[in-house]
């Protein structure tokens, strides 16, 4: 039997309150373990897409599925849980809770699930798997560990949300515009680390930005445009 | 677990520190100033209550039942009238009686009540439910010129066994007429009462007649120096008129019929009052006061809560984002709603918590000036089950004005999705 599709949605409508329809996408995949860049100017609902998937946001009609799960039919909770249990997701910047170590923000997600704790290695390893992760990113040290996460760089702040995003290894990975705040160097470096730890904790990756030069790097490169009919977003 | 959403709320609390210890002292201060109030209000009931005690009537010229109760019990204001001697005698005579103390009170010593009196003052004075005054040191006064006094005139004047005390004339400390020409000599001291028995100074009534020898004018006679105290010793000092008589009954059941007989008997008006009635009199009129007192300390105790509510919404702003990533790291709303609520809690606690140890610091630090200079005794106002009352119904408000952010922070979070940019 083979997998279900990690992202599947057909004829999916969405607009915010009162406004015009943002996205109208007849179809769109993402397959177990891909890797795929989706591009668009701002404001063209990538974020809202993200939304969608990640199952904070309700489409008003159409189907969203994520990993076999009926988003649209699941309840409120269940899709908090789904998020929690196999979904990691990397903002564009202020990644991380101010007041939680790197570690702890790390560990985060294994907070609110437990499917989650397990899947890193259960409770008393979760700490390890944090720093274990943290140091393939290039962040390890006592020191820099110990550090308040508001003094660290922006690229060392997003290397820890990819960390957090990665711990227990999620199905799928959804990141927004997270290389924006980056140089180009750090940019390029940031985006094959995010490819090589999904790649090898088998995650998919669905990858959102402005900037076209960066598809080379992705299996697959999408243009919302190309799948979102609604014109109504900008 | 290395933190629970218990955890993250207290982290995140500790992130705001600066906000949050003030949001804690204003609850604080709040809940201090009700327990205080409450407290201070407790220590002078039980501190009045326990004053007097086996003394079924106080007899005084006709006054109001308080102001005799107050001059005569606890030294607060002073006699307009007395009554005379043979009044008296007459009082003391009467078959329904078993003992009777009189009380001769007007001179004042460095700030302490003189207090004229017998020996049936020893032996009759009760209070705090019955015991007995009591000496730690010396003996009773038998001779005009003697003393007893009380444990804080001892202390506070650091007066002992044969120290010389010269009284003055009037109720004003360091009063202008100073009877220096007769002192009086300390022969006992009494051990502490708690009562304004401490800060008192007992002669033998023939004393107080003995120091107004020369002075029946009210100032000193030119021929006061003049007379020596042979001669006072030669002169008859039983005394013309006393202040006040406490009135112990031979059975208690004759209680009312006596205080009648006594308010309307022929001769001398007199004013004879139950202890008991007369300070639920007084109660009764400081009810009004206390419930008063009360009822701000509890609108301040709201003010308190007001300020939790305002940290936290004012912080919910510059929080959206941590909502948002919470969120995305599987946050469910109930989570978010629970860490709000649990942050106002904390809040309410920790402050409620705060405001009693301050009440108590208080009390450590208040209490020997409250005792001494008002004679409210803060003994037994410990934590008290109000305190854990006070507590717990802070934290149970704190946490109920908790929902109203935490469901400000969910209605956010849920439209904001994980779009929120800064």
């Amino acid at each position: 039997m083979t997998k279900p599709p990690v992202i599947d949605l057909n004829d999916l409508r969405f607009a915010w309150q009162d406004g015009p329809t943002l996205l109208d996408i007849p179809e769109f995949r993402v397959e177990t373990g891909e890797r795929v860049f989706l591009r668009g100017p701002s404001g063209s609902g990538k974020s809202t897409l993200l939304g969608l998937i990640a199952g904070v946001l309700e489409p008003q009609s159409g189907k969203v599925e994520v990993l076999g799960y009926d988003m649209t039919a699941l309840s409120g909770p269940r899709r908090d849980a789904l998020r929690a249990d196999r979904l990691g997701v990397i903002f564009q910047m202020f990644n991380l809770v101010p007041y939680l170590s790197l570690v702890q923000n790390v560990t985060l997600p294994c907070r609110f699930s437990s499917a989650r704790r397990a899947a890193a290695g259960g409770e008393g390893k979760l700490n390890k798997e944090a720093v274990r992760l943290l140091s393939r990113l290039g962040l390890s040290g006592d020191r820099l560990l110990a550090r308040p996460v508001t003094e660290l760089s922006v690229g060392q702040q997003q290397r820890v949300a990819v960390a957090r995003a990665l711990i227990g290894g999620p199905d799928l990975i959804i990141a927004d515009e997270p290389t924006s705040a980056l140089d180009a160097d750090a940019r390029d470096r940031f985006i094959e680390l995010l490819n090589e730890e999904a790649g090898r904790s088998g995650s998919a990756l669905l990858f959102v930005s402005h900037d076209a030069s960066l598809a080379g790097h992705f299996d697959r490169s999408v243009d919302l445009s190309e799948i979102n009919r609604a014109k109504g977003g900008v | 677990m290395g933190f629970s959403i218990l955890g993250l709320a207290w982290r995140s609390l500790m992130n705001r520190r600066g906000s949050a210890l003030l949001t804690i002292l204003a609850v604080a201060l709040s809940v201090a100033l009700f327990l205080g109030v409450d407290k201070v209000r407790n220590g002078a009931r039980a501190g009045f209550d326990n004053t007097i005690s086996g003394t079924d009537l106080i007899v005084g010229a006709p006054t109001g039942q308080i102001n005799l109760l107050l001059y005569s019990v606890f030294r607060l204001g002073s006699a307009t009238a007395e009554i005379s001697w043979d009044t008296y005698e007459a009082i003391d005579g009467r078959d329904d009686i078993a003992w009777t103390i009189p009380l001769s009170l007007g001179d004042n010593h460095r700030g302490f009540r003189v207090v004229g009196t017998n020996e049936s003052y020893f032996e009759h004075y009760k209070h705090g439910g019955g015991t007995a005054l009591r000496l730690t040191e010396g003996e009773l006064f038998s001779d005009i010129y003697q003393a007893v006094i009380g444990a804080d005139v001892a202390e506070e004047l650091d007066y002992t066994i044969g120290s010389e005390i010269v009284l003055t004339h009037g109720l004003g400390a360091g009063g202008l007429t100073d009877h220096e020409d007769k002192p009086f000599i300390v022969t006992g001291v009494l051990a502490k009462t708690g009562t304004p028995v401490d800060r008192s100074i007992h002669i033998p009534l023939e004393g107080v007649t003995a120091i107004h020898v020369g002075w029946e004018s009210g100032t000193r006679s030119p021929f006061a120096d003049t007379i020596s105290e042979e001669m006072i010793r030669g002169f008859d000092l039983t005394p013309k008129s006393i202040t006040a008589v406490f009135v112990g009954l031979e059975q208690r059941g004759t209680l009312l019929r006596t205080q009648r007989a006594l308010n309307t008997q022929g001769g001398e008006p007199l004013l004879a009052i139950i202890p008991g009635v007369a300070l639920g009199e007084l109660w009764q009129v400081t009810g009004i006061v206390e419930r008063a007192l009360i009822a701000v300390s509890v609108f301040v105790i709201a003010v308190g809560l007001v300020s939790v509510l305002t940290s936290i919404l004012t912080s919910l702003n510059e929080r959206r984002r941590e909502m948002a990533i919470l969120r995305a790291t599987g946050a469910r709303p109930g989570h978010i709603f629970f860490l709000m609520v649990a942050e106002a809690a904390m809040l309410g606690l920790c402050g409620a918590i705060a405001g009693v140890l301050l009440v108590q610091l208080g009390l450590l630090i208040a209490g020997p000036i409250l005792s001494s200079a008002y004679g409210i005794s803060i003994g037994g106002l410990g934590i008290s089950a109000l305190d854990g009352w006070t507590v717990l119904a802070v934290f149970a408000a704190a946490t109920l004005i908790g929902t109203i952010p935490a469901v400000m922070a969910l209605r956010r979070s849920l439209a904001d999705g994980l779009t929120v940019k800064l």
